[in-house]
């Protein structure tokens, strides 16, 4: 963390000045945008492309955008999208493989060295790439491709100065500031008397791009003004998880009736998976050419409510709705600690926006709690 | 020279062409499966008619009349693998609305002498009468999953067609749900994959043109969309689509007909 007096205070001109000094140096610069009337993640190449002005209204299976009254670049929170389409995208080809006589001849394909300066990483989308690099860059396994994008991926964070109604980072402990896995972060703060955007680095990169725009130090008020609106949206979080013990309440209550209540709900749709920002399930496909001659291998994400995911030799251990989502969301707030050491929910409320039919992961939760059967 | 390829033979049953037309579709292809495969009997595409039997045997179309029964019979007997495609043929297809109907009725109002109409009560799909080894869904079939099949069949491996929801093409394309989003009701959560998530890609809800996925929750999914304000009939109708007659989607129609 920078001390006090490092930390500068620029404006809208600056962050343009960054997003074209970035792209100067062979970023894809890529940030939220509006489109289908929804704030997605896609290239931009200046603030004019963000969704300035807009904002988001977010509820169980319900979201819709807004006018703001004012005319902010960031007033407003997660979307659908999350910066994992570009770390870990959705299909990815592996390697193809060519017949020579009676053996196979492999190609493989090179790890993408793209560079991507992600621009408005929320604090719980940083711990989530921060949970994803454990999946994709640990001691024991890495997977080349991730791990050249990853380290060659330039992050400017933007703290939160709104929660949405389904954001839940507070009690994860996850957010809304954002503290460390930043090249640089902003607090944008907005009023019918001023706009000015507070900025720390958070690396020697970021220090280095920062130094190359018009910047001045922060004062004492601007500084206040803006921890003021991040604690203002860490106390209107539109939901709570609360996570004391919740992994032995969890495995104690494989049985409880609400697994039933809720696989009654379930579409199985693996939405929830398909937009958590930590979910990294994937299955390979091998693709033919008519040949036979050729092949390619493909890495898809898959989930572990898709049917097919759990059929292995000799059957399926999955079978039931409640298997699957039991399966989800204990891995996801219990077994996960043991496998990563964190929760691999990071609060964005993502899964309880964008499941068709509202199910909301704390509600779940909650209703074991109060009613543990163990 | 010797033709040792493999031998194709594509039927039709009751139909409207359209998926033996998505395999003169894919054009890029169709040489190359030309080269692997000799086709020995598709009265679509060539005046060529060989005769059984055949390697692999694609059917299209539903079971409508005892005249198709017995051609079901006489295919599976000439086919070593035999699959069938698109919704007619898995599902019954759009001609199983009048499955709730009155068959009789529907021929005297359309025939000037209905007495030389003979048709099933039902329109059905193939594999209700013989045994079939794999069904392509779809409305039509798409074609990279027909070639697919093929390709799979021709290599001795499992075909890539999964089971799972519209959803999880939607969202790996990077889609907007047209749904959570934009309020419109939409069959994708329970309709199996395969068309490229079409509908909603152009901001439209799925159909439901590829049938039921493999656990779909058709009375969840249709409670929602009555909260978000659909009428009971059209919910019904929503479900009585290409694959009304898909169990799933039917029973889920008759619960909404009431």
């Amino acid at each position: 963390m920078n001390d006090k007096n490092s930390i500068k205070v620029v404006d809208r001109n600056a962050i343009d000045g960054i997003i074209s000094l970035l792209k100067s140096e062979g970023f894809i610069t890529v940030g939220p945008t509006l489109r289908d009337k929804t704030i997605i993640y896609d290239e931009i190449e200046n603030t004019s492309e963000l969704p300035i002005g807009w904002t988001d209204e977010q509820e169980a299976g319900h979201y819709r955008i807004k006018r703001r009254n004012d005319e902010a670049l960031f007033g407003y929170n997660v979307g659908p999208h999350s910066w994992k389409k570009y770390l870990f995208p959705p299909k990815l080809e592996l390697f193809e493989a060519n017949k020579n006589g009676k053996s196979f001849e492999i190609k493989t394909i090179l790890t993408d060295t793209t560079k991507y300066a992600f621009i408005g990483v929320r604090s719980c989308e940083l711990h989530a790439i921060q949970i994803q690099d454990k999946v994709f860059n640990n001691w024991q396994y890495k997977d080349p491709n991730y791990v050249s994008l990853r380290d060659r991926t330039f992050i400017i964070a933007v703290n939160c100065t709104q929660a949405g109604k389904t954001c839940f980072c507070a009690s994860m402990d996850t957010g809304p500031r954002a503290k460390k896995g930043f090249d640089l972060s902003i607090t944008e703060v907005i009023n019918p008397n001023e706009h000015y955007f507070v900025v720390e680095s958070g690396s020697d990169k970021g220090e280095d791009i920062l130094s190359k725009v018009e910047t001045n130090f922060a004062t004492e008020e601007q500084i206040f003004k803006a921890d003021a609106e991040i604690d203002s949206a860490s106390r209107n979080m539109g939901r709570a998880l609360i996570t004391d013990g919740i992994k032995d309440l969890l495995m104690n209550n494989m049985e409880h009736p609400q697994w039933n209540d809720v696989a009654a709900r379930c579409l199985t749709c693996a939405n929830c998976t398909m937009v958590c920002p930590t979910c990294f399930c994937n299955n390979v496909e091998d693709v033919n050419d008519i040949s036979g001659n050729h092949t390619e291998r493909w890495r898809k994400w898959d989930s572990c409510f898709s049917l097919d995911f759990s059929k292995v030799a000799g059957g399926n251990f999955r079978t039931s709705p409640k298997a699957r989502y039991r399966q989800w969301m204990t891995h996801k707030l219990a077994s996960w600690i043991d496998q990563f050491g964190t929760s691999g929910c990071v609060g964005c409320g993502r899964c309880i926006t964008w499941c068709p039919v509202g199910i909301d992961i704390t509600k779940e939760v909650k209703a074991i709690q109060d009613n543990p059967v163990n | 020279m010797k033709n040792n390829k493999p031998k194709l033979a594509v039927f039709k049953l009751s139909s409207c062409d359209g998926c033996q037309l998505s395999i003169l579709d894919a054009e890029d292809e169709l040489l190359a499966v030309l080269g692997a495969v000799d086709i020995a009997y598709f009265p679509e595409a060539s005046s060529r008619m060989l005769p059984g039997p055949y390697d692999i045997g694609l059917i299209e179309g539903s079971v409508t009349t005892p005249h198709d029964v017995e051609l079901a019979r006489q295919i599976r007997k000439d086919c070593k693998t035999l699959i069938t495609i698109g919704a007619c043929a898995t599902a019954g297809g759009i001609q199983a609305l009048r499955n709730w109907k009155d068959v009789k009725e529907f021929t005297k109002i359309v025939y000037a002498h209905p007495q030389y109409i003979s048709t099933l009560d039902r329109s059905m799909p193939v594999a209700s009468f013989i045994h079939v080894d794999f069904e392509l869904r779809g409305c039509p079939v798409n074609k990279y999953q027909l070639i697919d099949v093929i390709v799979a069949y021709l290599n001795n491996k499992k075909p890539n067609i999964s089971s799972h929801s519209v959803c999880m093409e939607c969202k790996q394309k990077g889609n907007v749900c047209v749904m959570v989003a934009h309020g419109t009701p939409c069959l994708g959560p329970v309709t199996q994959t395969g068309c490229g998530s079409i509908c909603p890609s152009y901001d439209r809800g799925c159909y439901g043109c590829f049938g039921p996925m493999d656990s779909p929750n058709t009375t969840s999914l249709a409670r929602n969309i009555e909260a978000r304000g659909e009428t009971k009939y059209d919910i019904m109708l929503a479900f009585r689509g290409f694959n009304a007659y898909s169990e799933p989607f039917r029973k889920e129609s008759e619960v909404y007909e009431k």
